[in-house]
């Protein structure tokens, strides 16, 4: 991936990774993806263009009958590839930690909050169960649960959905991971705890100096929290740049037309419909070739067809398409 | 609603303390009974229980045709009623749930060949079955219980299959996966205690199930071979003198009734209490 020049080392580097499901269906379609440690990495894109499923195939969690290739998979100078399932066990919930979008189902009913974290961290690092109960209540403290000692004696029914997705952060931080997959983890939360939660993982963040791969749809939580991001459609990342870079000068249609769905107090007028995109995702089966957004994108040209190149806007900023980098002040001139 | 709340857990507590009590003389029988329920006394044939004409306090429940005190005999009867059904659901519940579990979780092939083993086992009547081992080993209470314990696994493995299933695609268990937890661990730990709650139930039904059938076999003279005081034998042998004597047929039957229906109630109520702290 080009543009990586000033973090000669990313945590977790990702290089033409595609999967594909049983019934033929390519779910993600090599792409490629650096998370530099410290940094959070946004995957955005709609539902079913393969954010969850490139983050379930970095942990080798597919479900069966789905099979992931890769050029290359390297977490902390680590090639992925070749690891046994034993061996990739060792690295998850220790190395590289997982949260998922419902916290409602994500804990065991049939064990205690804290059976349930001192199990990783036993699992991982040893010692008595004392100590990883220990450490639970630490991190329960810290990720702003009062009365850790009370929570850790309480099975999940007892919480409420914003408690066990903080239960659920502190869990994945037990064996102080270098890399966090966070699968929507605020999806399905209330607005207000939506915005505990993100405010936690950047607290986290700075503080750990922990590198979180961020999967989201939402672009209002991409703009507060992400340093670089991935736009993902149909299994393809059609766009990637510095968050900043991004919101500054969409230049995929994809990107743009997500962007337009998005009202911006102050700036969306009332009167104007608010943008959308015509259409749904295809479903991509082998031999599709060329562009997957030609079908809904206003700016389709008999050549989208083909193979569609990867242009570069500025260093760090690439998208997938024909159009010439300036095309937005072209057509508003 | 809540009245039909009540009415729910009143008759679980009726099902428990009736197993109870059963679970207790079956334990401390020796204790309990008036009389060796293998002495004979041929002075006292056919003695009425103690509420009919005839009846007196030596012998509450009267006596049978050979003058055992029908108490005693009833007392040690539920030993081997509970024996049969505790012997039984431990040995199908083990076959059956391995099975399940196993085919719930792995799918594919393995599925495969536990959906045909289920199939067979439920094309297979029991009771023919329970005639033919016999006529080959011969009667024993060894016999009874390996031959309903290696029959009554189905309903065990098919519940434990299809509850694996729903939980294998549970979050939580994604979430087991991606904190790094083997496949052992996760069927041990975090799936079967997760289905517990639907096999406590199965494990009641079928504990009534086999007592049941225990009775049917010592009825048909295929089950506990006699002296032994199982209830199925007691009304085996009180049929030819039940005309003149009905008690020594309707107390047998009684406690065989009561003692299915109290695990049917118990089981009914560990359903609903179980379901109902998952669902809050």
């Amino acid at each position: 991936m080009s543009g990586q020049a000033p973090h000669p080392a990313p945590i977790l580097a990702v290089e033409g990774l595609r999967v594909r499901f049983g019934g033929g269906t390519q779910a993600v379609r090599g792409i490629s993806l650096a998370v530099n440690r410290g940094e959070t990495h946004c995957l955005v894109g709609e539902s079913g263009c393969g954010k969850s499923v490139s983050a379930l195939a970095v942990m080798n969690l597919l479900a069966r009958g789905a099979t992931r290739s890769a050029d290359r998979l390297a977490f902390d100078g680590t090639d992925l590839l070749p690891l046994s399932e034993r061996q990739m066990a060792r690295l998850r919930g220790d190395k590289m930690a997982m949260i998922f979008q419902e916290p409602m189902t994500s804990l065991n009913p049939a064990y205690t909050v804290g059976s349930q974290m001192a199990e990783v961290r036993q699992r991982h690092r040893g010692g008595t169960r004392a100590a990883a109960l220990d450490r639970a209540a630490e991190l329960l403290a810290k990720v702003g649960i009062t009365a850790p000692g009370l929570r850790l004696a309480q099975y999940p029914h007892q919480l409420s959905g914003g408690l066990r997705q903080r239960v659920m952060i502190a869990m994945a931080l037990m064996c102080d991971p270098q890399l966090l997959i966070a699968d929507e983890p605020t999806t399905a939360l209330d607005v207000t705890v939506q915005a505990q939660i993100l405010r936690l993982l950047l607290d986290l963040q700075r503080e750990l100096g922990l590198a979180i791969l961020l999967i989201t749809h939402d672009l209002g939580i991409v703009a507060r929290m992400a340093h670089r991001v991935s736009v993902m459609y149909a299994g393809r990342v059609v766009e990637h740049a510095t968050a900043a870079e991004l919101f500054a000068a969409p230049t995929h249609p994809y990107t743009h037309g997500l962007l337009d769905c998005v009202p911006v107090p102050g700036r969306t007028r009332r009167d104007v419909p608010l943008g959308s995109i015509p259409g749904t995702v295809p479903r991509i089966t082998a031999g599709f070739t060329g562009c997957a957004f030609r079908e809904r994108c206003a700016h389709a040209m008999p050549v989208c067809a083909g193979e569609v190149p990867l242009r570069e806007r500025v260093p760090g900023h690439a998208y997938e398409c024909f159009l010439p980098a300036d095309w937005p002040q072209r057509s508003a001139a | 609603m809540r009245r039909f709340a009540s009415l729910r857990m009143a008759s679980a507590g009726l099902g428990a303390l009736i197993v109870l009590v059963v679970l207790i003389a079956a334990i401390f029988a020796p204790l309990l009974v008036p009389h060796d329920p293998f002495a004979q006394d041929l002075n006292a044939r056919m003695v009425p229980p103690v509420w009919m004409t005839g009846g007196g306090p030596d012998h509450l429940l009267g006596t049978d045709q050979l003058g055992r005190d029908y108490l005693s005999r009833l007392i040690y009867g539920a030993r081997i009623s509970m024996l049969i059904g505790v012997a039984t659901v431990i040995t199908s519940g083990l076959i059956g749930i391995t099975l399940g579990v196993l085919g719930g979780f792995f799918g594919g092939r393995v599925d495969d060949v536990v959906m045909f083993l289920i199939t067979a086992r439920l094309s297979i009547p029991l009771i023919l079955v329970a005639l033919a081992v016999v006529g080959l080993v011969g009667s024993s209470l060894t016999v009874v219980v390996m031959t309903l314990g290696l029959l009554l696994w189905d309903r065990f493995a098919v519940v434990a299959r299809t509850t694996t299933m729903q939980v294998r695609t549970l979050d939580y268990i994604a979430a087991a996966w991606a904190a790094g937890c083997s496949r052992s661990y996760i069927l041990l730990r975090e799936v079967i205690p997760n289905i517990v709650h639907h096999l406590v139930v199965v494990a009641t039904l079928e504990m009534a199930l086999a007592i049941l059938l225990e009775a049917a076999l010592s009825f048909l003279g295929l089950g506990v071979p006699p002296p032994l005081p199982s209830w199925g034998l007691m009304i085996s042998e009180a049929k030819d003198y039940m005309y003149f004597s009905p008690w020594v047929i309707m107390v047998p039957g009684v406690a065989l009734f009561v003692l299915v229906l109290g695990i049917n109630l118990l089981g009914d109520g560990l359903r609903d209490m179980l379901g109902a702290t998952r669902d809050a």
